[in-house]
């Protein structure tokens, strides 16, 4: 049956996400193979409908991909990918190491509590990003609060110098992070048998060693999810490394950036985007694997 | 799970949440320093908030901001929700896997891909950048933050029920009208909150695809505290941070009301 409505409710977001979000990858990728050129816009070649048959396949011998070459060759574009990830990686292990003793509190918490903590932890969600990001710099700075505080406590003489580092930022990913990392392992927890726990312990195993052997694993599938939340974002940051990393902080986001405005170089600057792309497709696919086996395990 | 609230889990809740909330606590103290400078307390005083409603570019900005916020939020609602119902509802037709994956991406992708990818487009299309880029561009990535929330509420609720109303002899506009939307609404409408939030939060998409005529609040606080702390910024992000806590906190109360109120209906109902 041919139904107007039906078509009406599927071609409008269909039409929607094709246009502003399927088209514009189709001309990131069309850019990355195409060459660098003082004009606006500064890339050639331009795909000359007019032309017909004759610009289309001139327009098709011209892509090449020497902006991937390019960027393999340039010891700036393959150093910022590691070091991107080597920054997301690290930050996801400290944002898990931090987020793992509250959400085990949360859940050990006595149940009128419960909508309380949620709400403590769900408010950073809804405060800005930016303006959390940007509290750091008062803490962080050389007459900042951290130094003021350790300096009259007699800890140090001359102020730590955090601020424009890396350790900066891994302290802003950890921070802007650690509720996408609570929330997941907090459910984990809340669903976990106590049974469970009260077995191995009749059992004979010690407090410890029943929340290595059976908290912990069973809380797994929560890890994980918090895990991916954090990486995902994290490796492509932008604001993190722009306000409290300093110049030696290399990130790709911000690379991808600074190429695109400071330095106009549209194709690489897509080149750089689409090799994103590509590194990031594993962990979301992963992701996907882990929340559909969750489903699964679920039903 | 069995509770044994321990020391340790009070001291971990403690300090984790004196770890979220600090750095925001002594943002909103010092927002109401008399000094310039992060290390002497100058006395209590509100001149940098006087300073924040004379300064036009601020206000300016946050005009822009709300603007934008408010109609691509709207539009988000309304084109996520269509979204959500096409993916629960309306079965298979061709290319779904793809739309569901259009709906999925932009959940997971850096947004300074997103924010070129969209600014590529606006420019292959001749389109100047303003305020309706912009507005574009906050539509198409919170549409699928909407359609989330909403077809998580869609996977919860009896289909029977709409069901019923299509044996009844309703259309199926009709049934969605008077059947699903009262059902779904709370989603919708958290749906529209979170796509309203996100628009006045976003830095990096607005970044790229805004003109010089078009200067968003995020990007004006960019644009400020690359240079340092800034006290007019900490007056600015304790005014937004009061917002947002005093909704939350309503939001929580009311729904918790909402409960209370259904539980004694039930129970009202259970004794009759």
């Amino acid at each position: 049956m041919f139904n107007f409505r039906r078509l009406f409710l599927i071609l409008t977001p269909y039409l929607w996400l094709g246009f502003f979000f399927l088209i514009p990858f189709v001309i990131v990728l069309k850019i990355s193979l195409s060459d660098y050129a003082v004009s606006i816009p500064p890339y050639t070649p331009l795909l000359d409908l007019s032309a017909g048959w004759e610009g289309i396949k001139s327009f098709v011998g011209e892509l090449d991909f020497e902006n991937f070459t390019f960027l393999a060759g340039d010891p700036l574009y393959y150093t910022a990918y590691l070091s991107s990830l080597k920054i997301a990686a690290i930050s996801t292990f400290f944002t898990l190491l931090v987020a793992y003793p509250i959400a085990y509190g949360m859940a050990q918490a006595p149940d009128e509590w419960r909508p309380t903590l949620m709400m403590l932890v769900i408010l950073p969600f809804w405060t800005s990003f930016l303006i959390r990001v940007y509290s750091w710099i008062g803490i962080l700075s050389n007459e900042g609060f951290l130094n003021q505080t350790l300096m009259w406590l007699g800890i140090i003489d001359t102020p730590l110098v955090i601020l424009n580092t890396s350790t900066a930022v891994y302290i802003g990913i950890v921070y802007a992070y650690l509720p996408f990392m609570i929330l997941p392992i907090y459910s984990a927890l809340e669903k976990l048998d106590g049974s469970l726990i009260e077995a191995a312990e009749d059992l004979g195993c010690s407090k410890m060693s029943a929340f290595w052997l059976v908290t912990l694993p069973l809380s797994r599938p929560g890890i994980i999810a918090g895990c991916f939340l954090v990486f995902i974002p994290a490796l492509g940051e932008f604001v993190i490394p722009s306000i409290l990393g300093g110049t030696t902080t290399l990130m790709i986001g911000k690379t991808l950036y600074e190429e695109f405005f400071s330095n106009r170089d549209w194709p690489v600057a897509s080149a750089v985007a689409v090799v994103l792309l590509l590194i990031l497709i594993i962990p979301i696919i992963l992701f996907q694997r882990n929340e559909q086996k969750q489903r699964e395990a679920g039903q | 799970m069995n509770r044994r609230f321990s020391w340790f889990n009070a001291t971990s809740l403690t300090l984790g949440f004196a770890f979220l909330y600090l750095p925001i606590v002594i943002l909103v103290i010092y927002s109401f320093n008399a000094s310039k400078l992060v290390t002497v307390w100058g006395g209590f005083s509100t001149k940098w908030y006087g300073e924040l409603f004379g300064d036009q570019a601020f206000l300016d900005a946050a005009w822009v901001t709300l603007k934008v916020a408010l109609v691509s939020s709207t539009a988000a609602t309304v084109l996520g929700t269509m979204a959500a119902y096409v993916l629960m509802r309306a079965g298979r037709f061709a290319g779904r896997t793809l739309f569901s994956g259009m709906i999925y991406a932009p959940l997971v992708m850096p947004e300074v891909i997103l924010g070129l990818a969209m600014l590529l487009l606006f420019i292959a299309i001749g389109l100047d950048r303003g305020v309706l880029t912009i507005i574009l561009a906050h539509t198409t990535f919170t549409m699928c933050f909407v359609s989330v929330v909403v077809s998580s509420r869609l996977v919860t609720f009896d289909k029977s029920l709409e069901e019923a109303a299509l044996d009844l002899g309703c259309t199926p506009f009709d049934a969605f009208r008077s059947v699903t939307l009262p059902i779904i609404a709370p989603a919708v409408i958290s749906g529209w909150l979170l796509a309203f939030t996100l628009s006045l939060d976003d830095l990096v998409i607005s970044q790229f695809v805004a003109g010089p005529s078009s200067t968003t609040l995020p990007m004006k606080v960019f644009s400020s505290v690359r240079l340092g702390v800034n006290p007019q910024i900490n007056a600015l992000s304790t005014i937004l941070i009061s917002i947002v806590t005093i909704g939350v906190i309503t939001a929580s109360l009311v729904s918790k009301r909402q409960i209370a109120q259904q539980r004694a209906d039930e129970q009202a109902a259970v004794r009759t």
